[in-house]
């Protein structure tokens, strides 16, 4: 993968919801295979950033370039919802905090990991089954539930299953919305791993929001720290949570429970 | 405009409600299976006895027009007998039960089995027009996969089907795609008959009255069932005969015969029954 531009190149971008804005003047480049966490408070604009990077929100000013796979630099703004809706479709993923926004929650296990292939024109039940058994297996789940629909799994099973119906069209660039908070600690960590070697494995880029900075530093590349709709720093994650500049981020830091 | 039956016009509907229905039906003829809103009447029959039906064939039928309308393939059931008594009485129109006399055909559920030919419409009665509309609940959601094209999900229920009985278990109502463009729901016909709606020589078109919806294929439209390359499209077959005709090839009903469990197999177009088993009394 060539890393001369950046992946997603986002300038001056703000969403405003009425007269208020969500978030602003966010200028950041996600480099191809890069994780960045984005972090802050409840109510500091990450989600909404999210969402407007990746298009389910209108960008109300500034400019998101995305390079696409064929080499060309697309101005999200401008495509149109059948483009967009394409990009979801074969180089984009979105993994939901809560994984029932993601997941047919009374399909098969199959069917939902089957859905984005078929989508993507796949035709041969074969072919289809044996491609989301193998993905299954990868998000180790075990291959005689590929017939249970996910009300029937964990919640820990369910965030895995989401991870898989993701990746299974071999995204370039996934969002991640809080895939571990609602996840006893332990699921936490099996699942932070697996994300942790996917990612590795395939080259993703991934931008994560998290009000977790320990999730940020076990999987991110780079942080960017958020607070009232602003990037307040942004940075290397160990140099943002060992040395934190901005006085935010130092409260942040120092806020973290030390067990 | 006044008819002998005092207070009504022409085919029931005033001459503005048939202009209307009739814009709506030009326009789903323009877009095979494309599925068209139009401001649905009242008519004096419930809801779900196939209103959207009636109201086609009241914008579309003239005094000159034969009519024959079927029930499950039948002509003499109550639904077919009081429609065509209706159209009878308010549009003045001959009817027949005859499929290849008719130039108008009105059907609950099935396609005749005599060939239909140029110049004959067929007109569906549709209970539900969507045929994402049990994967996606949103109509707002559904005219967006509509519009994109996006009808991967549609896909996830054959697999669905496949993965837990080993075949598409869809018998009736099964999707197909119109002109390579719009997934179409074909209402409840039995997926025997399916492939009687790819290059049809009649016009066919579709009306559901309580959805609001009205959509059309054209003659000689492909129209394409569904399915998976090592899963393909497979219409129903039967083993036997007809217990009546002889009729191979066709579409059975179960007729329970006595109460001890005895029941048998025959044609469900009764049009095509008689007219067989009329012939095999000729042979004999």
């Amino acid at each position: 993968m060539t890393a001369d531009l950046p992946l997603l190149e986002v300038r001056g971008a703000g969403h405003r919801y009425g007269a208020r804005w969500g978030c602003r003047d966010i200028d950041l480049d996600l480099w191809p295979g890069e994780v960045l966490a984005v972090v802050g408070e409840s109510g500091s604009g990450k989600s909404t950033l999210l969402g407007t990077l990746s298009q389910r929100l209108s960008l109300t000013e500034g400019t998101i370039r995305y390079s696409a796979a064929g080499g060309e630099i697309l101005d999200l703004a401008k495509l149109r919802e059948s483009e967009v809706r394409a990009l979801w479709r074969s180089e984009w993923g979105f993994v939901h905090q809560d994984a029932a926004d993601g997941l047919r929650m009374h399909v098969s296990a199959g069917g939902n990991v089957g859905e984005p292939l078929m989508a993507t024109g796949w035709r041969h039940y074969g072919n289809i089954r044996a491609t989301a058994a193998q993905w299954l297996e990868r998000v180790e789940i075990p291959a005689d539930r590929i017939d249970d629909p996910p009300v029937t799994f964990s919640g820990g099973m369910r965030q895995r299953l989401q991870i898989a119906r993701n990746l299974v069209v071999s995204p370039r660039l996934v969002f991640m919305d809080e895939p571990t908070s609602g996840l006893d600690v332990s699921v936490q960590a099996r699942l932070l791993d697996l994300v942790r070697s996917l990612v590795a494995d395939l080259g993703l880029a991934v931008i994560i929001v998290t009000h977790d900075l320990a999730v940020a530093r076990l999987i991110s590349h780079r942080t960017l720290v958020m607070k009232d709709g602003n990037v307040v720093e942004s940075g290397l994650t160990d140099r943002v949570l060992d040395d934190p500049q901005g006085p935010y981020t130092q409260l942040l830091v120092s806020s973290i429970l030390q067990g | 405009m006044s008819t002998d039956l005092t207070g009504y016009n022409i085919a029931y509907l005033d001459e503005q409600t048939k202009r209307m229905l009739r814009r709506a039906l030009l326009k789903a003829v323009a877009i095979p299976g494309f599925q068209v809103p139009f401001a649905s009447r009242e008519v004096p029959m419930p809801r779900g006895w196939g209103t959207g039906g009636v109201q086609v064939t009241a914008a579309i039928i003239g005094t000159g027009d034969t009519l024959k309308v079927i029930d499950q393939g039948a002509d003499d059931t109550t639904n077919a007998v009081s429609i065509r008594q209706f159209f009878a009485a308010v549009a003045h129109a001959s009817t027949t039960t005859r499929t290849s006399e008719a130039t108008v055909i009105q059907t609950r559920h099935r396609i005749p089995e005599t060939p239909l030919t140029e110049g004959q419409t067929i007109v569906y009665q549709v209970p539900m027009p969507e045929p994402l509309r049990f994967l996606e609940p949103r109509e707002t959601e559904t005219r967006r996969l509509h519009a994109l094209a996006d009808y991967g999900l549609m896909y996830v229920k054959l697999y669905e089907d496949i993965a837990r009985y080993g075949h598409i278990a869809q018998t009736y109502s099964y999707p197909v795609m119109v002109a390579g463009r719009y997934l179409m729901s074909p209402s409840p016909i039995p997926s025997f008959d399916n492939p009687k709606m790819h290059q049809s020589p009649a016009l066919q078109l579709f009306g559901a009255g309580r959805e609001k919806r009205i959509y059309a294929i054209p003659p000689y439209t492909d129209v394409e069932s569904l399915g998976f390359e090592d899963y393909p499209f497979e219409p129903q077959t039967f083993d036997d005969p007809c217990a009546i005709c002889g009729s191979t090839g066709v579409y059975l009903d179960e007729v329970i015969t006595d109460d001890k469990g005895g029941s048998m197999f025959v044609c469900s177009d009764t049009d095509h029954c008689e007219h067989a088993a009329g012939q095999a009394e000729v042979t004999r």
